[in-house]
This record gives structure tokens, sequence and C-alpha cells, in this order.
């Protein structure tokens, strides 16, 4: 594990990136690990490519298309107008032009012209249309790893053409052809085998809570709880299980259990649903996104939970705000007996699933929550809005408010507050670099590549304005910052959560 | 998987080199771990490999951050039980680097 060489991009004068010269090939050597038999079968999957691997992925390939009416408008739709070819962070940082969106979709276009629309199956050469072969499968395999599903060229392009979706076909079929990513399918084992993607299994989760309730009572003099497994109790909060692992991610674990402490909540985590991430999004498989959510339902129907608030993680937020309905019935629209059962146990006076930025503003806003907002004036602070809440969910009830309301939250606890470049923020909002399954070390020339249009934005406000704290609402975003912000020298210690800011300025009572 | 050979006997790594059968672990390999990723172990090293190997005994996984902090800082003092200690002790990050030489599973998820 020896630091990978490449060369670390240098940052620009000003808060944007330029647009690099072409670099033909630059990261044609990029390879994510290949999942082995362990995670593939546990998935359902072949894990070695068979003699007839091109007839499984056509195959795959023409389900998906009838699936996913979506993939096929997206396939049609392009007319190569090049909106999209520098908006993509991949793409300013690596100068790989199939790193530019339209190019990597190319990849899964001309073969979807060669074997599903008429002038590529009569006249290919005509229309761009090309057979599938090996060396295609192995840039499907390459470029739909560095693409993080982030759907910023999505904004930039005059047909709403979903690149993501895209890259998340891609995966599908290389899964289903027995070409899967190690990282996020072992992920995907563990999850469902455990109950959370670091493999925490109900013990350790146990000992590790009760460890953090005597870091904040000697902290603080207050005994903060931090419960699970409460039967019948009001909240059902789910996180990524990272906020019990990491640092900086266990201090906004702290802060959630201080705002529930001060709100005077009944609340409970859940070791069987002990993770908010849901991996199968990134890989375009409905099926096991769904049994990773069930997780999530199944614990809200055993605990007899009333409320369901989701911890700082942006591609949960998004499955929980955009897919939990139809997934697993939790939203409404549902109507299995579970489902139903569900609807009756939830409290309909609150928004079902609610975010903790969500939670956490309604309590300021009611007075509920005191702060020392000084407590915080080490920090000058900047709000990096994670590209799934961004572009893939909403907060409150005003258009807008996965934005606002984020930033009502930090300016509700610290003096110093200063947004990046605005062409970088809000609905353009740069991935970190680590997103969509490409958070893994054997990717870690791609993430720190990617990370550069953010930290030149990053990089501007704390020349400009003395920056020196980068708040997060997503686990994935603080990992990836943590181990690239030094890449770009900036100290790890800049990264961290807005509930670590909540942490830091609230005032609890003594008991 | 790649077989490797340390002081006479073959053990099987995955791609990053972290053990696969936690059962072939003992001081030489731990060694030869450390050399791969250019640690130079001291007893202080040591005494983080240690507790997570006693911990992933008990729970099947590697202690979270802040339970590994704690226990240094019981066995080594307050001053060293900080992330930042770990981090000059494993510089690569003490979940990823120290698990590896202690022969544990690579932790994975968003970390």
């Amino acid at each position: 594990m020896a630091a990978p060489q490449f060369e670390v991009p240098k940052l620009s004068d000003t808060a944007y990136t330029d647009v690099p010269k072409v670099q033909e090939g630059s990261m044609g050597h990029i390879k994510a690990f290949v999942a082995g038999q362990g995670p593939q079968e546990f998935l359902g999957y072949p894990w070695q490519l068979g003699d007839d691997w091109k007839e499984r992925a056509l195959d795959r390939m023409g389900q998906v298309l009838k699936k996913y009416r979506s993939v096929r408008v997206f396939l049609d739709a392009c007319v190569h107008c090049g909106a999209c070819t520098d908006k993509c962070h991949y793409f300013l940082g690596t100068a790989d032009p199939n790193n530019m969106p339209v190019a990597r979709q190319e990849l899964m276009r001309k073969v979807y012209r060669r074997y599903f629309t008429l002038p590529g199956k009569i006249a290919p050469w005509l229309v761009g249309a090309e057979d599938l072969t090996k060396e295609t499968l192995d840039q499907w395999f390459n470029y739909y790893h560095q693409c993080s599903e982030c759907r910023r060229c999505s904004v930039y392009c005059p047909y709403g053409i979903d690149t993501a979706e895209i890259t998340m076909a891609g995966r599908e079929i290389l899964n289903y052809v027995g070409y899967g990513q190690k990282y996020s399918n072992e992920i995907l084992g563990k999850v469902q085998k455990i109950g959370n993607n670091l493999g925490l299994p109900g013990p350790a989760l146990e000992d590790t809570l009760a460890g953090l309730e005597e870091d904040i009572e000697m902290d603080t003099g207050v005994a903060v709880k931090m419960p699970l497994d409460v039967q019948g109790a009001e909240i059902l909060f789910v996180t990524p299980s990272a906020d019990f692992f990491s640092e900086p991610h266990v201090e906004s674990l702290i802060g959630y259990a201080k705002v529930f402490h001060a709100a005077g909540a009944s609340w409970t985590m859940s070791s069987h649903a002990s993770e908010a991430g849901n991996f199968g999004l990134f890989n375009g498989n409905y099926e096991t996104m769904r049994k990773v959510a069930m997780r999530i339902r199944d614990a809200a129907l055993q605990l007899g939970v009333k409320r369901i608030i989701v911890g700082e993680c942006g591609h949960a937020w998004r499955v929980a705000y955009a897919f939990w309905n139809t997934l697993t019935g939790i939203g409404y629209g549902g109507d299995d007996p579970f489902s139903v059962e569900l609807q009756k146990q939830l409290d309909p006076r609150y928004k079902q699933p609610t975010h903790i930025c969500e939670y956490t503003w309604d309590l300021i806003q009611k007075g509920v929550l005191k702060f020392d907002k000084s407590k915080n004036d080490h920090r000058v602070v900047t709000f990096h809005d994670s590209c799934n809440v961004a572009r893939g969910s909403r907060m409150g009830d005003e258009p807008g408010g996965q934005f606002t309301i984020p930033r009502n939250v930090i300016k509700s606890v610290v003096n110093n507050f200063h947004d990046m470049a605005p062409e970088t923020i809000g609905e353009s909002t740069f991935c970190c670099g680590g997103g969509g399954g490409v958070l893994t070390d054997d990717l870690m020339e791609v993430r720190v590549k990617g990370a550069l249009p953010r930290m030149n934005a990053y990089n501007a406000v704390a020349q400009e304005r003395g920056v020196n704290f980068l708040a997060l609402i997503c686990a994935i975003c603080k990992a990836q910052f943590t181990k690239v912000v030094p890449y770009y020298g900036f100290d790890m210690s800049q990264v961290g959560g807005v509930h670590q800011l909540v942490s830091t300025a609230i005032l609890l009572e003594q008991d | 998987m790649p077989m490797v050979d340390i002081a006479g006997k073959t053990v099987e790594v995955d791609e990053e080199g972290y053990l696969v059968n936690l059962a072939d672990w003992n001081k030489d390999v731990a060694d030869y771990l450390a050399k791969e990723e250019k640690v130079d172990m001291s007893e202080n090293h040591w005494e983080v490999v240690n507790f997570l190997r006693e911990y992933y005994d008990e729970y099947q996984i590697a202690p979270a951050i802040r339970v590994l902090t704690k226990a240094i800082a019981k066995k080594l003092g307050p001053d060293k039980g900080n992330n930042k200690y770990l981090y000059e002790l494993f510089p690569y990050g003490p979940a990823k680097q120290a698990c590896k030489i202690a022969g544990l599973p690579k932790p994975t998820g968003c970390i």
C-alpha cells in the first residue's frame, strides 16, 4: 500500500479550473481491483468471464434497455453538442478525453447502436456503431469506475441526459458477465450479512457506542446516550457506519447524539440496520438496492418507531428521499401489508424520512437548541454541497432547501462562514472525487486528480478569506477529503462534518 | 491470489498485500508486512498491532479509531492517545496500515 506514483495536478490561481489540453489515454492504465468469487457469488453474479461473456453482456444490455426506458432515451438523445465535455471533475483533473461525459457514454452508445438500432445493424460504419469487443469491455470497466455518478454533467446537458444512469447500466452489465468491482461488491456483501458496510458486528457496535458515551460525559459532564436497539423508541436514526469508526466522521455522530439529547428525543439506532449507505445505487441494480434498503424498513417495523431520520450521508439521503417510496414503501405508495402497517405506524406530522439537518434546523428555529458560537471561532468555515444531496434530493419545504438548510445550521453555530465560488456549489457543485464506488485505494490517482476542481475552489477561499474548515454532510466526502487534501497542501484536520460544528457549539444543560 | 515466502513459510496475500488467512500471521509475517509498508516497527508500533489483534479476537473487526486511541492512551500515556500520534506511527492511516501489519482484513466502507 505504498503511496501510488502519479503527478498531482497544480492548483490554479483562481477558484476555477482551466479546461486542460486533451491527453489521449492518460488514464487508460487505471484498473480497479476486480471482485473475486466470494462477493460475486453472494450477489448472484459469475466471477470470471465465461466464453459466452459477449452474449451475456448483450443479453443484459437488452434487459436493462427494457427495464429502464430512461437508459434507452439517454442513449438515443445525445446530439454530441459538447456542453458536458468540460463539466466533469475527472476530465478537468485528468485530461483524458474518455472522461468527457459524452465520450464515456459513447463507449456504451456505440455498442447500443450496433446491436439495438436498425441503422447500426445495417450500416454500422455510417452511424458510429461498433462491435462489442473485449477491449471495449475493459474500457467500460476502466472508465465506468472513473465516474462518480455525481450528475454534474446532467445539469448542463440541454437534453437532461443523466450520465450516471449510463455508468450504472455499464456496471450492472459488467457484474452480470463476471467483471465486478471488488470495493463496491465486498461492501454489498457485508451490509447484507452483517448490517453495515464496515462489517461491524452488533457487539462491536455496542462496545464502540458505550465508549463514545464515556467520552462525551468526560468532555461535557453530561450523560448523553447513544441508544441501540431500543424497542418502542420514537425515532429510528440511521447513519453511515463510518460514523462509528472513523475520524472525523465520529465527531458528527457525537453531534447528532447531543442534538437528540438537548431535544429530549426518544431515539435509537439499530444493529440490524446500522448502515444508511446503499451501494446498490452505485451498481445500478434495483434488486440489490432494495435488499439493502429493506433492512431499514425491517428495523423500523420491528422497533415500532414513528419517525426515521438519516445522518450525514450523501447517497443514502438520495436513496432515502427519492427511492425508499418505491423500494420499500417507507414513504407512501407501497400497498403490501408491511407497507400498510408501516404507514399506520409512522407519524404523519413529520416528513418521512427526515434528514438530520432538517431535524436540527427545525429545533434551532423553535429555539430548542442553545449554542455558544464563539466555541467555533478558531474555524473559518465553508460548505461543500454533496453531489447526491444537491442534485438528487431536497430538504425542507422550499426549492433549494438542500442548499439553504445545511448552511442555516452552520451559520447558527459558527461566526465565520464563506461560500466557495458560485459555479462550484449548489446545483453546480463539484463532486469530492470519491463518490459512487470510487472511494478505494486502488483508484487513488482518480480520486486525487478528480478532487482538483473542488480543491481550486477551496484554495481560493482559503487564500482570500482565511477559510480553514471544509464542512460536509457525507461520509464519502469526509473520507475522500481527509485522504486527498494533503496532496494539495492542506491538513486533514480541516475536514469535518456539519454536526461536528454543531457538537462544538451546542450548550447542554447539566443533569 | 499471490503467494509470498516469509521466513520459510508460504503465505497467501491479496492484491494489496493483506493476509488472506488470519492464522498465517506471526511476528515474522508482521515484520515482513511492515517492511513492505516502509514502517520501522518500534515497541509503540507493536502496542498498536497487539491491541488490534486482541480486539479482533473478541469482536471480529478492527477497533474504531476512538476505541483505539483510548486504548493506546491507557498503555502509552494520554499524550499518545490521539489520531495525530497514530498517523505518526502509521502514516497511511492507522485503520488500514496497522490492520495490514496486524494481519487483519482491510476495513471497508466510507472510511
